[in-house]
């Protein structure tokens, strides 16, 4: 069963002049159809003005399409008596840890979501502890928001959208202000999720690496989807993706070079595991 | 012009019961020229550090030296000290603030009391330095893509032609093919102008493709400060303080682990991709010995 539907988006908006003149109109989608399964792990990636962020606020009715539609659990975005139950549906997490909590302590925090929905009370301490146990914070309920590292903060605001039991979630470069710890935690937390909750994951990133377990990586340029397919084929295409202004993994970087000096190593190695075991081939081939 | 840093400790909210100490007896000596990164999990006290190189923080106990004078000293020039070690912060695209890009770069050397001719040449080369064409000078800076924005906002610092130039992350957010360019171009600027540059990163894979130098800072103290692969060398214990070794050094790692006669010492694709070359090389000499 599909979770999200796209049909044929376009988003437009009108850029103006200080004085409020139109001087333009830029297409930021243009013409996206896509359909995501519930309980996949999708990853989109695209440079800086691809259109991937104004495409992921179409999934949660943050954002309209200009033309054609987006269906969120069968509903239609654009019919205002779907916008709340769109946004219980599919709820997103944003890049900066420091702008998206609001409770003085963790567990308040979490418990925010649940309560503006009109939850009972006895059920929102049970969707805040469970929600903290998912995303491993759960030690930290009684904490101040502010003692906690920017790894911590992004699984508390992760926290805070799985406690509306949302079918989706949407990450938009949730790892782009973290340190190396920090990124490695939240990226373990949205797995978990994936794996454990079934709950669809939708992935904006410009770190490679984060996305060769997704079931499907999309790639936007000029507001279009230019190369779709699972990791592997994607990373196959390491001069397509270059020419995006995108990158490979390491590991996928590093075989990539070794073939092009006449290694026999197969296109879109994604692991350690891989790579050795390509090497392995080498040498019984070229030995 | 050199600095050194001499037990340089900052606590914040000193005799308060909310103190804190950011930096622990820093002693670190920073010489012309030098490409040096510095590294260190949120909260490690690197921000703080690159605030008192330019005499933004006072230094709680310990002493700065810039050029052999003490910066605290009664009488020491601050704003000479500003504008010679230039600081791009986090997120500098959010400081843009004029009307057209060209007056943004200008504003700077503009309140250092320079002729209206020195300015715009100090702008006009700023901006050719950090690679942004000609054609945007004119526009507003905020009609520009994310990495454009953040070049002009470092052209704005370059602009004061600083001798030091340090910059916190400045490729967080950007994409992959931004985060080169930008780097890319601060390494060429280095050479070109011989300043010493100082790279606040989260990434691992890039400090390890252009700096020289690598201090990690842990618990306001700094755990190391030496070459990038005597540094990565203890990616245990960088672990363990939420840093890691560059991607590659993991792949030599888990191949040495399982029996491949390759040195784990690469910290980068073009070294890591050297070394299985001459391991090939060395395995087929082998077996044509045989």
């Amino acid at each position: 069963m599909d979770i999200i539907n796209i049909k044929d988006l376009i988003f437009e908006y009108i850029r103006r002049d200080e004085e409020g003149n139109v001087e333009g109109v830029t297409t930021a989608v243009d013409d996206v159809s896509l359909d995501v399964k519930q309980g996949d792990f999708v990853a989109i990636l695209g440079h800086n003005g691809s259109g991937k962020s104004t495409l992921a606020k179409h999934m949660n009715a943050i954002l309209y399409p200009t033309e054609g539609t987006v269906w969120v659990d069968g509903k239609d975005t654009q019919k205002d008596e779907y916008v709340w139950d769109i946004r219980q549906t599919a709820g997103m997490v944003f890049q900066n840890p420091d702008n998206q909590i609001i409770g003085q302590i963790v567990e308040e925090d979490v418990g925010f979501g649940p309560e503006n929905m009109g939850v009972p009370t006895e059920e929102i301490w049970e969707r805040v502890e469970e929600s903290l146990k998912a995303v491993g914070m759960y030690e930290f309920r009684k904490f101040s928001p502010n003692k906690l590292s920017g790894g911590q903060k992004q699984r508390v605001s992760i926290a805070g959208v799985i406690a509306m039991h949302p079918k989706c979630i949407i990450l938009d470069e949730p790892t782009a202000m973290l340190d190396p710890k920090g990124r490695k935690e939240v990226i373990r937390a949205v797995r978990a999720l994936n794996d454990v909750e079934r709950i669809t994951v939708i992935l904006i990133t410009h770190y490679m690496e984060e996305v060769i377990y997704a079931d499907k990586v999309y790639v936007m340029d000029k507001g279009k989807v230019t190369l779709q397919g699972t990791p592997r084929e994607v990373f196959s295409e390491v001069e397509r993706l270059k020419e995006l202004r995108l990158d490979v993994p390491q590991v996928t970087l590093l075989a990539h070079e070794l073939r092009k000096e006449g290694f026999p190593i197969p296109k879109g190695i994604l692991t350690k595991e891989e790579f050795r075991e390509a090497l392995d081939s080498c040498i019984k081939e070229m030995l | 012009m050199p600095i050194i840093l001499d037990k340089v400790s900052h606590v914040y909210g000193q005799d308060t019961a909310m103190a804190v100490t950011a930096l622990k007896n820093v002693s670190l000596v920073i010489p012309d020229g030098q490409f040096i990164g510095l590294i260190g999990h949120t909260g490690s006290g690197k921000s703080t550090l690159v605030q008192h190189l330019n005499g933004l923080m006072k230094a709680t106990s310990g002493s700065i030296y810039f050029n052999g004078e003490d910066i605290d000293a009664e009488g020491f020039d601050k704003k000479m000290l500003r504008s010679k070690v230039g600081l791009v912060f986090q997120y500098p695209e959010h400081q843009l603030f004029e009307t057209d890009v060209f007056a943004d770069v200008c504003f700077g050397p503009k309140n250092l009391g320079l002729s209206k001719k020195e300015v715009e040449l100090r702008a006009y080369e700023a901006l050719k330095l950090v690679g942004l064409e000609d054609a945007y000078f004119y526009q507003s800076p905020f009609d520009l893509s994310g990495g454009q924005k953040r070049r002009v906002a470092i052209a704005g610092v370059l602009a004061m032609k600083p001798e030091v130039l340090v910059l916190d992350e400045p490729t967080a957010g950007l994409d992959p093919k931004g985060r080169d360019e930008i780097l890319d171009q601060i390494s060429r600027l280095k050479k070109e102008t011989g300043m010493t540059v100082i790279l606040v990163s989260h990434s691992m894979d890039d400090v390890a493709k252009y700096v020289e130098r690598i201090i990690v800072m842990n618990k306001g103290s700094v755990m190391y400060d030496d070459a990038p692969r005597e540094v990565f060398r203890h990616y245990q214990e960088l672990e363990q303080i939420g840093l890691a070794a560059p991607q590659v050094t993991y792949i030599m790692k888990d191949l040495q682990d399982h029996g491949y006669d390759v040195s784990d010492e690469a910290t980068t694709i073009e070294k890591a991709k050297e070394e299985i070359k001459s391991w090939f090389a060395r395995l087929s000499a082998v077996g044509k010995g045989r």
